[in-house]
């Protein structure tokens, strides 16, 4: 058997894990592009570096984002991944798919790429792995065809993405899908004709365990939550007691502290509760989110780079979410020109608060303060006053 | 010209009949095993959820592999995780073990559910990107060969959430994970300001460095760096490409833990160093592969059920994570950047066992 020419891939073919060289390998029987990929990627494992140059602007006519540029800093070797572009493809919400549509999909991609995709990359999106320049219209032509449009990329809003929700969650206290799809539908131009300081990233979860990470990586994250009471079926509490024990694994690590079991009834203090979802995931059976059900909205959230990571903050503790979501599409308005008023270029939101303060964003959007907004009042006499409240005062 | 602002597919329309016929209506939920889920409704109805592993990088042939195992098992319906399984939905309970059967012979881990291991949240590495310190998918591959079981079983204190970005980036949430792995350099960039005169804003990339490094030379049209300020980012690089920053021997790994992004019990908390440094050692990164499972199962020996990492450690202390794992505490640990002195310790309550 002649000796194969990438051998450090080839060992990572091996291993119960399903396999991505064996995915690129696959690609490569019928893709040059693919095979290209395999021997650089192949030179990057022995060289320890990554052999792709620096960015690269290209497009699709009338739009500033979805794809991005990709050229190799070896194409005197790997002439066919010279160019290796990705197309960013707008997921379905909750990525949901029928498979005459991914079947489609595939052929669009076989036509005019690399057959090598990534289901799903992290802002969500289908991503459509390396093509050259020549075919980027063509292709995003057909998926057009197909139904398709691109997410966004660059200095616009983000390719929204949102949990299963209501889909298939019973504790969807909002309907994360149909508030994803409505915000992508009405924020089109957003996505795709960047015109913000930096990149905007909206994410939905539909309740506080936040299964798309919302408070970690969205300017503005939407957290679903209830008001009033959790709801119990202590007939079902009772069968929950023998496949778990409640005062150990419920009552006590219940961070509030707010319920109590005597072996034949569970009392919550609901004005204790802070709905954090721990007891409602151990007993879904048996304990539901209560009736009056909304969203919390938060700012800022982010990874590292520039200023140090952030998580989003409260801005607005609890939001009935109801279509045609007018009172959030307002906020999202008012939140995005205050700070493409005052942002600076590379600058997101979160930033952009820490530099000019929560009180000025508060009063540039029309928020009030509220307790829910702070974990502790602050501990220094740092404090400004705002003139007119001052003016007020001595009339 | 094809029609542009058309958006998404309507997702309403990828949804299978019982989705539809119960969607907002799910009453409860069930684990029935490792990789599968059942969803009761209001109506009675049951929806069953069969999870599988997957690389994430798939192929078009795959793509159509996975299509056709809908097909045969769920009227053509699928979905993918936020964690990139796949799911197959199905409504007919008979058809559940007939579809893990062909999936396991077909090498379809099937898992990530409940208390375990899920798929590893990661960015593209070598294989597409133009700022990596390491790669994506060979870690990733690496690691899940080796803790694979913990994503077939159901045995952890909770679910474990790993994520991996291969540098600072961060493209996808791994600073909020119980276990991260980050890619990091750690030499300055090489500023090449014959270059940089042509393609790049100086007062752009002064402004890039979080820490006041870069200083412009505005008459000269050039940037100097200030070594001991750098801690190697690597955002310069991403605004001006005349400063790379990518160094073979001396980019790496290093590995953060105790973040999470659920606000069950505990609210969501940043990920925290615990090893500063890993050497690359592709095809398999042998010791990044052995700190993490040594982490995890240290957590899995130790942790209370129901704690996720970064709960366990608040309640045994930071002192006795470091024992434990036998991770050595460095100067590396302390923070120095912007609101530093948050992190230190103000009182006088310690463990010593």
């Amino acid at each position: 058997m002649a000796k194969s020419d990438t051998p450090l891939l080839d060992e990572l073919e091996t291993g119960k894990w399903p396999s991505f060289v064996k995915e690129i390998k696959q690609a490569a029987q019928k893709s040059p592009m693919a095979k290209d990929l395999l021997h650089q990627l192949e030179l990057s494992y022995k060289d320890k570096i990554g052999h792709w140059k620096h960015g690269g602007i290209v497009g699709v006519k009338g739009y500033g984002s979805g794809v991005i540029g990709r050229y190799s800093d070896r194409p005197d070797l790997f002439p066919n991944v010279q160019a290796f572009h990705t197309l960013r493809v707008n997921h379905p919400t909750g990525w949901f798919y029928k498979t005459d549509v991914l079947r489609r999909f595939c052929d669009i991609w076989d036509k005019h790429g690399s057959g090598l995709t990534n289901m799903h990359g992290s802002t969500g999106d289908a991503i459509l792995l390396g093509t050259t320049t020549e075919h980027l219209q063509p292709c995003f032509d057909d998926l057009s065809d197909a139904g398709f449009d691109l997410g966004g990329s660059g200095s616009a809003l983000r390719t929204p993405s949102a949990c299963v929700g209501p889909a298939r969650c019973e504790w969807a206290c909002i309907d994360s899908l149909g508030l994803c799809y409505d915000i992508t539908m009405t924020y089109q131009d957003k996505m795709h004709r960047p015109m913000f300081p930096y990149k905007f990233k909206i994410k939905i979860s539909a309740c506080a365990n936040d299964c798309v990470a919302s408070v970690a990586r969205s300017d503005l994250s939407i957290i679903g939550t209830w008001k009033d009471d959790i709801q119990i079926n202590q007939k079902e509490v009772l069968t929950c007691a023998s496949k778990i024990d409640i005062r150990k694994e419920v009552c006590d690590l219940c961070p509030t502290r707010c319920m109590e079991w005597n072996g034949k009834e569970l009392k919550i203090y609901d004005e204790d509760c802070t709905r954090c979802m721990h007891c409602i995931n151990l007993m879904p059976k048996a304990l539901r989110p209560g009736k009056e059900k909304g969203a919390t909205i938060l700012v800022g959230g982010k990874a590292p780079i520039v200023k140090g990571a952030l998580l989003s903050w409260v801005i607005v503790p609890f939001m009935k979410l109801e279509p045609p979501y007018d009172e959030l599409k307002s906020l999202i308005e008012r939140v995005q020109d205050w700070w493409d008023e005052n942002g600076k270029s590379r600058e997101r939101l979160g930033e952009l608060i820490q530099r000019l303060g929560m009180r000025a964003f508060l009063k540039a959007v029309g928020l009030p303060a509220v307790p829910q907004m702070v974990k502790a009042p602050r501990t220094n006499p740092y404090v400004f006053f705002w003139p007119e409240d001052k003016e007020k005062e001595v009339k | 010209m094809a029609k542009t602002d058309i958006g998404p597919p309507n997702y309403k329309k990828m949804l299978p009949p019982i989705i539809e016929r119960n969607y907002g209506k799910w009453l409860y939920h069930e684990i029935l095993k490792p990789g599968v889920l059942m969803h009761v409704s209001e109506s009675g109805e049951a929806l069953y959820s069969v999870r599988a592993g997957s690389p994430r990088l798939l192929c078009t042939d795959h793509i159509r592999e996975i299509c056709a195992l809908a097909e045969k098992y769920c009227d053509g319906y699928l979905r993918f995780t936020s964690r990139h399984n796949i799911e197959f939905l199905l409504d007919d309970k008979n058809k559940i073990e007939p579809l893990i059967a062909e999936l396991t012979s077909r090498g379809y881990p099937v898992g990530g559910t409940g208390h375990a291991v899920t798929n590893i949240v990661h960015t593209q590495g070598w294989v597409h990107c133009h700022t990596p310190a390491t790669d994506a998918s060979g870690p990733v591959k690496a690691l899940m060969d080796e803790i694979y079981n913990y994503f077939i079983t159901m045995k952890l204190p909770n679910h474990v959430r790993i994520s991996l970005a291969c540098c600072l980036n961060m493209c996808g949430a791994v600073h909020c994970s119980d276990i991260a792995i980050l890619g990091i350099h750690r030499t300055v960039p090489k500023v090449d300001n014959e270059r940089l005169r042509n393609v790049c804003e100086i007062p752009s990339t002064v402004a890039s460095c979080p820490t006041g490094a870069i200083r412009g030379d505005m008459k000269n049209k050039a940037v100097t760096v200030n070594d001991e300020k750098c801690m190697y980012c690597g955002n310069c690089y991403t605004v001006c490409p005349a400063m790379p920053i990518a160094d073979p021997e001396n980019d790496g790994i290093s590995i953060w833990v105790g973040g999470k992004v659920s606000n069950a019990r505990s609210a969501p908390m940043f990920s925290k160093l615990a090893i500063p440094f890993l050497p690359n050692n592709p095809p398999r990164w042998p010791e990044v592969v052995n700190a993490v499972k040594n982490i995890l199962e240290i957590y899995a020996k130790h942790a209370r059920k129901h704690e996720r990492v970064g709960e366990w450690i608040e309640r045994i202390g930071w002192e006795r994570f470091f024992s434990l794992t036998g991770i050595p505490f460095t100067d590396q640990h302390i923070d120095d950047f912007d609101h530093a002195t948050e992190t230190f310790r103000t009182s006088a309550q310690f463990k010593w066992r």
